[in-house]
C-alpha cells in the first residue's frame, strides 16, 4: 500500500467538558474517496477544521503526506485543498479575482492558463467577471470547487461539496472527483448527508457518532453487515440509536 | 516569509478598491475635507491673531501629519476588516498562508493607501493654503517613519483586537486616533497638558513628532535623541502588537474561534 496521503491519529478535541472529537483515527490513501458520515454535530466539521489547521487539536496528530500540520502547516497545507458550504468565497470579488488571489497563496504556476481551464471545466467562464455574491447558491459552489482544484491537490477536503447543486450539476461533479481522484492519485475526503450519492462515489465511508468512529467500511456492503436494506437507513440507526447499533 | 501570498493579500485589496469606488473614496476624501477645514480654520486665525506666528504650518501641518497617522492605521484595519466582513478566515487560514504574511500583507496595503492620502494632502495642502512642507527640513522624513510605524503597531494591535472580541469590536476601533489625540498634544504643547496625562503623553512615539515639529517652526531645535527614542518606542510597540496578534491568532485556532469566526460578537 502506498503512503497514505492523510493520517489522522488519536485526534481528539474537547471545547470545555463537552468531548466533539474522540480518539479519531483513519487514513486516506491517494486514489481513493472516503466518506466521513455523522449525524449533525457528530465531529465531521470539527475534524476538517483539524486537519486544515484552524482549529488545535486536544490530543492526536495530523500529517497530510507525512507532514505533521501543527509543526509543518504551511508545507501540509500547500497540497492540501478543501471546499466547504458554510466557506463561500468572498461575494465582493469576482469569479476570476478570487481564483488568481488565491492562485497567488497557493503559488500556481502559469496562473491565467491554469484558471481558465477550471473556468472551463466547471462551466465558469459566462462568470468570469461576475461578483460571486452575484452567482446562484449552484454556481458558487462550483466556483469554490474550481478554486478547491487551482493547486492541484493531493488531498481534497470536500464538506457536502454538491448540496447546492441540481442533481444534474451534482452528477458532473461527482464523475470529476472520482476521475481526480483515479487518474491523479487525489485523496478526497467526502462529507455528505446525501446517502446514494455516498454509495456512488465513496470507496470506503466512516460514520461518526458522538465525535467517534462507530464503523467503518464500504458504503455497498455495510448495510448489510448490520443488517440495514440501505446506507439510508444505517444512517438513521446511527442518528439515532448508536450505542444499540456499536454493541450490535 | 514569502513574497506571493504577501501579493495576494495586497491584490485583493487592489481588486475591492477598483471595483468599487465607495472604498477608494474614503482613502483621499476624509483627509482632503480634513485639509480645507483646517486651512480654512488656520487662514481665519492667521487674521485675526497677532502677526508673526505661523498657523499654516504649525496647525495645518499637525492637522497632515496626524491624518497621515490615522491613514497608516486605518490602512490595516480596513483591510483585515475585509476578511470580517466577508467571512473569508477560514478560506484564508486553512491554506500555507502564515499569519506573518498575512500581516505583511495588511501592513503593505497601508503603505499604498496611506501614501496616496499623503500625497493628495500635500498636493491640496500646499495649492490652496500655501503650506511649505519643507518647512519641517530634513526632519520631515523621520517624522513620517516615527508616524508610519507607530499607526502600523496601532492597526495590528487593533486587528487582533477585533479578532479575538469579534466583528462587533470594530466600533471599538474607528474611535482610537480620537482617544489618542489630547494625549499626543497634535495641536498644543505637552507642557499644556496636566501632569497625570503628560505620563500616557510620553510613552506614546506620536508626542515627540508633534513637539519637534512645534520646536522646528518656531526656529529652536530639537534633540534628535527624542526622535531615536520616539523611533525605538514605536518599533517597540510595533513587536508588542505582532507578538499580541499571533498570541489571539494562536488563541482563536485553540479555541475554534477561528473556524466559527461570523458569530455577531465571541466571549
Amino acid at each position: 500500500m502506498a503512503n497514505p496521503v492523510l493520517s489522522v491519529s488519536a485526534l481528539g478535541k474537547r471545547f470545555g467538558d463537552k468531548v466533539a472529537v474522540d480518539g479519531v483515527s483513519f487514513e486516506v490513501q491517494p486514489n481513493e474517496i472516503v466518506g466521513l458520515l455523522g449525524p449533525n454535530g457528530a465531529g465531521k466539521t470539527t475534524i476538517i477544521n483539524m486537519i486544515l489547521g484552524v482549529l488545535e487539536p486536544t490530543a492526536g496528530a495530523v500529517a497530510i503526506e507525512g507532514r505533521d500540520v501543527a509543526s509543518e502547516r504551511a508545507q501540509a497545507l500547500a497540497c492540501t485543498n478543501f471546499t466547504a458550504v458554510y466557506a463561500p468565497l468572498p461575494g465582493n470579488l469576482t469569479v476570476y479575482q478570487n481564483l488568481r488571489f488565491f492562485a497567488l497563496i497557493y503559488n500556481v504556476k502559469d496562473t491565467a492558463a491554469r484558471i481558465d481551464e477550471l473556468l472551463d471545466q466547471f462551466e465558469l467562464a459566462a462568470f468570469r467577471n461576475v461578483k460571486c455574491g452575484l452567482l446562484s447558491s449552484g454556481e458558487q459552489a462550483r466556483a469554490a470547487l474550481a478554486k478547491a482544484m487551482l493547486n492541484r491537490p493531493h488531498l481534497l477536503l470536500l464538506d457536502e461539496p454538491t448540496a447546492s447543486l441540481d442533481p444534474s450539476k451534482a452528477r458532473e461533479i461527482r464523475a470529476q472527483i472520482r476521475e481526480l481522484a483515479r487518474r491523479h492519485g487525489v485523496g478526497v475526503l467526502w462529507t455528505s448527508h446525501n446517502m446514494t450519492e455516498v454509495q456512488e462515489v465513496c470507496d470506503r465511508v466512516l460514520f461518526l457518532s458522538r465525535g467517534a468512529i462507530l464503523l467503518e467500511g464500504d458504503p455497498r456492503t455495510l448495510p448489510r453487515e448490520h443488517g440495514k436494506s440501505s446506507l439510508e437507513d444505517l444512517f438513521v440507526s446511527v442518528a439515532r440509536e448508536p450505542l444499540t447499533l456499536e454493541a450490535g | 516569509m514569502r513574497w506571493h501570498p504577501i501579493l495576494a493579500i495586497v491584490l485583493r485589496q487592489f481588486y475591492l478598491m477598483r471595483g468599487s469606488p465607495a472604498r477608494l473614496f474614503p482613502l483621499v476624501i476624509w483627509v482632503a475635507v480634513d485639509i480645507l477645514l483646517w486651512g480654512f480654520i488656520t487662514k481665519y486665525l492667521g487674521t485675526v491673531a497677532a502677526p508673526g506666528f505661523n498657523f499654516v504650518s504649525t496647525l495645518l501641518g499637525a492637522v497632515l501629519l496626524w491624518d497621515f497617522f490615522g491613514r497608516v492605521m486605518l490602512g490595516i484595519t480596513t483591510a483585515f476588516f475585509e476578511d470580517v466582513w466577508s467571512r473569508n478566515f477560514l478560506n484564508i487560514f486553512a491554506t500555507p498562508l502564515r499569519t506573518s504574511e498575512y500581516v505583511a500583507g495588511l501592513v503593505l496595503t497601508s503603505i499604498l493607501t496611506s501614501s496616496l492620502a499623503l500625497v493628495v494632502m500635500i498636493a491640496l495642502a500646499t495649492a490652496v493654503f500655501g503650506l511649505s512642507i519643507f518647512a519641517y527640513g530634513v526632519m520631515l522624513a523621520p517624522f513620517l517613519l516615527v508616524l508610519f510605524l507607530s499607526g502600523i503597531a496601532l492597526g495590528i494591535f487593533s486587528a487582533a483586537v477585533v479578532l479575538r472580541l469579534g466583528p462587533a469590536a470594530e466600533w471599538l476601533i474607528w474611535p482610537i486616533p480620537a482617544l489618542l489625540s489630547p494625549f499626543v498634544g497634535v495641536f498644543y504643547p505637552l507642557s499644556t497638558l496636566p501632569a497625570w496625562m503628560h505620563v500616557i503623553a510620553y510613552a506614546l512615539a506620536p508626542s515627540y513628532v508633534f513637539e519637534g515639529m512645534r520646536a522646528i517652526i518656531a526656529g529652536a531645535t530639537f534633540p534628535a535623541t527624542h526622535l531615536l527614542w520616539s523611533a525605538c518606542l514605536a518599533a517597540l510597540y510595533i513587536l508588542l502588537a505582532a507578538g499580541f496578534f499571533a498570541r489571539v491568532y494562536r488563541y482563536a485556532v485553540r479555541t475554534g474561534l477561528l473556524a466559527r469566526y461570523s458569530a455577531e460578537t465571541v466571549s
